[in-house]
């Protein structure tokens, strides 16, 4: 508890891109085979360093096999609705899961330098108190902090349906399953709200089975990966309508409202269309009855490709899907990045009408056939995958790992974990930086970017920019 | 008298600054809906649900008071109660869950909820209970049902007062922030008053039974 709300608090997205830029960076360390524990690295980002671009810090966990993904913060920007009454939490702890552990660990991250655990919840507990298996994304918001499941409870994750549960945003003890009526929802991935509004959004990867062990090639081309959006009344933890986009939009994962909560619209990417091997997204808005619609605004077309250059998975099709695995919005709404995780191109959409994005910047970097090098001549191993943008939305950094058995799959010759940033132009625009790239250690690859201070992924807002 | 009436503006200026109270949800309506008629509407919604809790409050306890053999007691009980919230608000920091749990819209309903928990309508019932205590000792023994009448009254005025004053500070700063300062501001001006809060309803219930032992 503070005397005042900590200062990377900010009430709306605007003042957000206003306020100082991040000095660090927080990224996870994965071992594919779990032969060693995963970790999180400390990145220096203050442009005036001197180790500016290294990684200055790691800290390793006392586990293996925890399979770290996706993380988040113990507290944002939602803080400073009276409404909640966290508005003297601080941002300070960085909650992260092991998707296949299902063990969370709490990191306190005050002092980036001098990361440590704060506390490490068990999987014994999390099934205990939740019913769920595989925590995966999180967010903060008006009741604690919300942690989204890829799997239900059982050995294999599939005895009933994954969902959400609540962490209480002080204490950290799992307070038990956020829905209250899930309707027809079976499949979780991504989610995210608009607070004043009090929608929350959520979107569909598949079951464990689905996808520990590798992708299943027979579930794809029969559609068996998810392919709905789920729309909810947010604190009435209730299912009320559900969007199917057509079963052949196999794996809509990330889901991405506007920032400002004025906006009653969003983005959601899908993976693949398995009538052309698109790539797609969703725009997603409130009609003027009231319910909510989607329709597909932007299409990737896959590229041809020779046999020969392409993975077991791929050969049959002659072509490379752009696999589109991670979106992320800049905070003033304007433009949308698209990682293609197969044809190793990132997308810069402007999407000012989020009806007709406008492809404003596009870099190209690894990528299954194309194999890009980075523009300082190194390699860049499987494609771009978790994308974060600064605050100001100047600077856009990723980096390449997918998911450990996919990666494997889809590039079976690659290895190794990078990250690398891009710069936005006045009026878009993408280009890479060719002095700053993170070569992970030996035996790790990476995945999701936290900012210090709050990122685009990461933070609500309580109130509309003016 | 005049002091006690002090009292019962004072603390509704000084629930009225205080955020938690709600006026940024004003500041928020007016911006969500580009209206600044949806401050005047959001602030009357605060207000009003502000004044139930002062109601629901006070109106007991000046049903009690009917029973004036006891007041002496009953100023006592009343002190120790204020002064049992202060001490369980300073104890238990947590914030209760379920106001997280109200409709963004639903201001009535969440700033009665708000005023409940935060045991702001408590922190009346002392200032009140000595409003009426010298009431009655300047108008002699009265028939018990003009009596009852009176404390019914007193207590609407001291909630009505009170929840003016209140709006008035509140719809100042929901003011100031809209048109002026900005929302820049919020975060730098909201002060933690949890502490601050919880020993005034001490500091609250002590003098209640203080100038119930030795004044009026």
């Amino acid at each position: 508890m503070t005397l005042t709300p900590d200062p990377t608090f900010h009430a709306t997205a605007k003042l957000a891109m206003q306020a100082p830029v991040e000095n660090y960076g927080f990224t996870v360390m994965l071992s594919p085979d779990g032969s060693q524990p995963d970790g999180i690295a400390v990145v220096d980002l203050d442009e005036k360093s001197q180790t500016f671009g290294q990684i200055v810090h790691q800290l390793i966990m006392p586990n293996k096999g925890d399979e770290f993904h996706h993380f988040g913060w113990n507290a944002c920007s939602s803080a400073l609705s009276p409404m909640s009454g966290h508005a003297f939490l601080e941002r300070r702890y960085l909650i992260v899961p092991g998707i296949r552990s299902s063990r969370i660990y709490i990191i306190d991250v005050k002092e980036p330098l001098e990361a440590k655990i704060h506390k490490i919840i068990e999987p014994e507990e999390v099934f205990a108190k939740t019913g769920y298996s595989r925590p995966h994304t999180i967010h903060c918001g008006p009741e604690g902090i919300y942690v989204s499941t890829l799997g239900g409870g059982g050995e294999d994750g599939t005895d009933g349906p994954p969902g959400i549960f609540i962490m209480d945003c002080e204490t950290f003890e799992i307070i038990g399953q956020y829905e209250m009526d899930r309707g027809p929802q079976d499949k979780h991935y991504d989610f995210w709200w608009n607070l004043p509004q009090d929608y929350m959004v959520s979107s569909e990867w598949g079951l464990p089975p689905q996808y520990e062990g590798g992708i299943v090639a027979e579930d794809l081309l029969s559609n068996k990966y998810g392919h709905s959006l789920h729309f909810w009344d947010l604190r009435k933890r209730k299912n009320i309508q559900t969007i199917d986009l057509g079963e052949n939009h196999q794996m809509a994962l990330e889901v991405r409202p506007a920032h400002d909560p004025k906006s009653t619209y969003g983005f959601c990417g899908v993976v693949v269309d398995t009538t052309n091997l698109q790539g797609a997204i969703f725009t997603w808005w409130k009609g003027d009855d009231g319910t909510w619609q989607a329709k597909k605004t932007i299409t990737i077309d896959p590229q041809p490709a020779d046999p020969d250059d392409l993975p077991e998975l791929l050969k049959g099709f002659s072509a490379v899907p752009p696999l589109v695995t991670d979106i992320d919005l800049s905070l003033d709404d304007r433009f949308l990045y698209v990682a293609c995780w197969g044809t190793g191109e990132m997308h810069q959409y402007d999407v000012s009408d989020p009806m007709n994005p406008v492809l404003s910047g596009k870099v190209e970097i690894g990528g299954i056939v194309k194999d890009t090098k980075h523009v300082n001549g190194k390699d860049f191993a499987f494609g771009p995958q978790m994308v974060e943008i600064s605050r100001d939305g100047s600077r856009v950094y990723w980096t390449n790992s997918l998911y450990s058995t996919w990666d494997d799959q889809f590039y079976p010759n690659d290895e190794g974990g990078q990250m690398v940033l891009a710069r936005v132009g006045e009026n878009g625009g993408l280009e890479l930086d060719k002095d700053f790239y993170i070569d992970f250690p030996k035996g790790y690859r990476s995945h999701q970017i936290r900012l210090e201070g709050g990122d685009c992924s990461t933070d609500s807002f309580c109130y509309p920019s003016v | 008298m005049t002091a006690l009436w002090g009292a019962v503006i004072l603390s509704g200026f000084y629930h009225g600054i205080n955020p938690g109270m709600g006026w940024p949800l004003a500041v928020s309506a007016g911006l969500m809906q580009d209206k600044r008629r949806s401050i005047v509407v959001a602030l009357g919604m605060l207000a009003l649900g502000h004044l139930i809790a002062m109601m629901a409050i006070l109106l007991p306890f000046s049903l009690m008071k009917q029973l004036f053999l006891w007041e002496k007691e009953l100023r006592y009980i009343a002190g120790i109660v204020v002064i049992v919230m202060g001490l369980y608000l300073l104890i238990n920091r947590k914030h209760p869950r379920f106001l997280a749990r109200v409709h963004p819209t639903k201001l009535t309903l969440w700033s009665f909820l708000a005023a409940t928990a935060h045991g702001a309508g408590l922190m009346l019932v002392p200032i009140y209970l000595g409003i009426c205590s010298v009431d009655s000792a300047d108008t002699g023994h009265q028939a018990a049902q003009s009596l009852m009448r009176g404390n019914i009254i007193n207590a609407v005025k001291v909630a009505t007062i009170h929840t003016l004053a209140m709006t008035f500070a509140g719809g100042i700063l929901a003011v100031i922030f809209y048109f002026w300062l900005g929302l820049k501001f919020l975060g730098r001006t909201w002060f933690n008053l949890d502490i601050v809060w919880a020993s005034s309803l001490v500091l609250v219930g002590t003098l209640g039974i203080l100038t119930a032992r030795f004044g009026h």
